[in-house]
């Protein structure tokens, strides 16, 4: 077991409650999508949520980031003991939600640098640290590109502009790496890397979560939780999360499908 | 879309005041009397009132373009008043204290201070207010090296021999509908002369200021850069806001001899009208400037950000062999402003080259069109051209087009265009407020960057100022 592993297996029983999400209801152009999602997550713990395409899961991670396209109908979301719903999304980036976007968007004109730059700073502003100056941000920078193993000319490039798939999604965790998220949710990080750029992005999510932080990993594939073992799997499907358990539920949806897990679950539940 | 974003201000227009002062004006209407009367009042040399009359005449059987992708009613010009001026006590004023202190106030108040103590410190400005030049700062200075600075009707008294030469070499009198409106009826404008050899030792500024609500604003603005001189230009613009649309149909003609560069910009911010189109400015210039001379070399700057309507087309007449054009532009417009606007660059003399950068803001429902002519005739041997239009879109409701022509004629020339459109929407301003950063900074990030290669070309005070400037008017404009 690696070290980070180490660390992160070491749940304390009473950490403290990062998010907690409760009967949760939204809906996008008056289409209902979130049908009353249920979830927990605890300081030092990963999460992952799995399910078919189009069952809700970017929906629930802009609901949390806040995205203004998504109204929120019922339910409520508690961050840290503090309503997430009432916080402007900036507000609540800056209080260490962090959303790696499923398909991050392409800025021209601003360099990957400034962007990077004004984020960090904007975070510190909120923690009432001083503004690092470029000189001393450069260095950080440096310090955290080693994490995702990525090319410091990416950092001259616009934001996003003419990236490939993959050296978008590093660039996600780069960014998670730099602002230090408490709470970190990861929307198909995976999708689209080939296998050494998922062991790049899987390393660098495997050296920020510890037992201060949360991360919930948003994936499709089983692939992805043979490099990052999460304490908790979700299923989630038709706006609801249907079924939970430990890593193995991850296993079994492989070998029996959606379908056949799904299924059962709605058994269980008496849907 | 949203109404996070909306709820941030809309900055009203902050130089939309109107001065109260008495004016001499003539009554509405046009006509050849009305011509005579405009000569007249400026006791102007014989040549200048044929000049008037002979632009009068064609323009009377010209037509309005309708090939502008803009849309406006009718315009009576027969309900325009051709020339107001504020009174002034003396004929001829002796120095700036001479001047009626309500116009110096209203320059102070739009930041442009005319007065000894607080004028800035090297840039020289004439100041115009609605048809007439009001004041020039820094004449005596500029004398020293022989360069001539000086409201147009000064110069037509002073030095005619000069006018005389040059007006309408560049833009004929029939050159268009405006353009021989203009030359009928033009009121004031900036004369400017830098004598051979000689860099003009400080920034020459015109300021005009629409002031009366029924008045047209015709100025007529000439620069001649003798063989190995320069000069950096900068022309500002602002007026009240009325609900009522004004016209402003202004000329500028340059003209660069031998190893001559004249580096002219503009930071224009007229009236837009309201949120619902009501008033604005109607723009209608036609700026141009002749390479006459070998190795000679014209740069336009623009950022128009105001105007109900902006009709306008810089361009570059490229004779002299080696000869350089270039056009950077930013031009906004929000709410339900129009522009079409862009430029011509025409390659006559060997080698000759041009850039175009091109950058257009549209947001709100407004309409944004560049228009560009890339013309190389027969004899414009080697002659390059390199063209770069870029569309931003803020916001669902906002429409740019791109209309570039291009005419070779001579096979050694080498012409590249590029064009590209980004778009500022909810999704990319959710992508920044979710690393923290807020709408505006996130607006103003985007702005800056994108207009970067044409504000990197504006003297360094008015860079500021643009970026500011832009910021601005763009506040709510996403959401
Ligand atoms: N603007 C929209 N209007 C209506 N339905 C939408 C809109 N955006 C997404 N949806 C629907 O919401 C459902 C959930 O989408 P999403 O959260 O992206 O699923 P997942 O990430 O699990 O694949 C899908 O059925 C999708 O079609
Ligand atoms: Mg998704």
């Amino acid at each position: 077991m690696s070290i980070e592993e180490e660390k992160r297996t070491m749940i304390v029983e009473n950490s403290e409650v990062v998010l907690s999400v409760r009967d949760l209801t939204a809906e996008v152009d008056g289409t209902p999508i979130l049908k009353g999602v249920n979830l927990e997550v605890k300081a030092g713990e990963i999460h992952a949520i799995m399910g078919p395409n189009g069952s809700g899961k970017s929906t629930l991670s802009k609901v949390l980031a806040g995205h203004p396209a998504y109204e929120v109908t019922g339910g409520e979301v508690i961050y840290r003991s503090t309503n997430l719903l009432e916080m402007e999304p900036e507000e609540r980036a800056r209080a260490g939600v962090f959303l790696a976007f499923q398909y991050p968007m392409e800025i021209p004109g601003v360099s990957n640098l400034d962007f990077l730059r004004v984020a960090y700073n904007s975070r510190r502003k909120q923690q009432g640290l001083e503004e690092l100056d470029s000189f001393d941000f450069d260095e950080l920078v440096q310090e955290k590109l080693d994490v995702v193993k990525m090319n410091p000319a990416f950092l001259s490039r616009s934001l996003n502009e003419g990236f490939s798939g993959g050296e978008k999604k590093r660039n996600e965790i780069l960014q998670m790496a730099l602002l230090e998220p408490k709470l970190a949710i990861l929307d198909e990080t995976d999708s689209g890397l080939d296998i050494d750029a998922l062991k790049i992005v899987a390393n660098g999510v495997n050296q920020v979560a510890n037992s201060e932080n949360a991360t919930i990993l948003i994936t499709h594939y089983q692939r992805l939780l043979n490099y990052i073992v999460p304490d908790f799997v979700h299923v989630m499907s038709g706006g609801r999360i249907i079924t939970s358990g430990g890593k193995e539920l991850a296993l079994e949806l492989e070998s029996q499908g959606y379908d056949g897990v799904v299924e059962q679950a709605a058994i269980e539940v008496g849907v | 879309m949203s109404a996070t974003v909306n709820t941030l201000v809309n900055q009203p227009y902050k130089y939309g005041f109107i001065t109260d002062i008495e004016a001499d004006t003539i009554p509405r209407g046009l006509s050849e009397d009305v011509v005579r009367l405009i000569s007249a009042k400026k006791n102007e040399p014989e040549f200048m009132l044929e000049f008037r009359l002979k632009a009068y005449r064609q323009w009377l059987k010209m037509t309005e373009p309708t090939w502008p992708n803009v849309q406006y009613p009718k315009i009576d010009y027969q309900n325009i008043i051709y020339y107001s001026a504020p009174k002034q006590q003396k004929a001829k004023l002796n120095s700036l204290d001479e001047v009626d202190p309500t116009l110096l106030e209203t320059f102070e108040k739009l930041g442009i201070s005319l007065s000894e103590q607080k004028r800035l410190s090297n840039v020289a400005v004439d100041a115009i207010f609605d048809s007439v030049s009001v004041a020039t700062t820094f004449k005596e200075k500029l004398a020293k090296d022989g360069v001539i600075f000086c409201s147009i009707s000064e110069a037509l008294q002073e030095h005619p021999e000069l006018v005389q030469k040059y007006l309408g070499s560049v833009v004929p009198v029939a050159d268009n509908y405006f353009a021989a409106l203009n030359a009928a009826v033009f009121s004031d404008g900036s004369f400017v002369y830098i004598p051979k050899n000689t860099k003009c030792p400080m920034e020459l500024s015109t300021y005009f200021r629409i002031n009366s609500g029924d008045t047209g604003q015709f100025e007529r603005t000439l620069i001649v850069a003798e063989a190995g001189s320069s000069v950096s230009y900068l022309e500002g613009c602002t007026a009240p806001m009325y609900d009522t649309n004004q016209l402003h149909a202004a000329v500028v003609e340059l003209v660069a001899l031998d190893n001559a560069e004249i580096k002219y910009s503009t930071v224009q911010n007229w009236y837009a009208g309201d949120e619902n189109g009501k008033g604005g400015i109607y723009n209608f210039v036609t700026k141009r400037g002749l390479c006459q001379g070998v190795n000679s070399k014209i740069s336009w700057t623009q950022v128009e950000t105001g105007s109900a309507i902006t009709w306008k087309y810089p361009s570059c007449v490229l004779i002299g062999d080696n000869s350089v054009g270039e056009f950077y532009s930013v031009a906004l417009t929000n709410h339900k402003q129009q522009a079409d606007t862009g430029t011509k660059m025409v390659h006559v003399g060997k080698n000759t080259r041009s850039t175009i950068i091109s950058k257009g803001i549209s947001a709100g429902g407004s309409s944004n069109s560049y228009r560009g002519l890339v013309k190389v005739n027969p004899k414009a041997v080697g002659a390059r051209n390199y063209s770069q239009c870029d569309s931003m879109l803020i916001g669902d409701n906002a429409h740019a087009n791109t209309f570039p022509y291009i005419q070779v004629q001579n096979n050694t020339a080498q012409v590249e265009h590029e064009a590209s459109t980004s778009k500022i929407g909810v999704d990319q301003l959710f992508y920044f407020s979710q690393r923290g950063i807020s709408a505006e900074d996130a607006i103003s990030m985007m702005i800056s960057g994108f207009c970067k290669d044409v504000f990197n070309q504006l003297p360094m005070e008015f860079a500021v100022e643009a970026d500011r400037l832009l910021s601005l008017k763009l506040e709510g404009s996403v959401g």
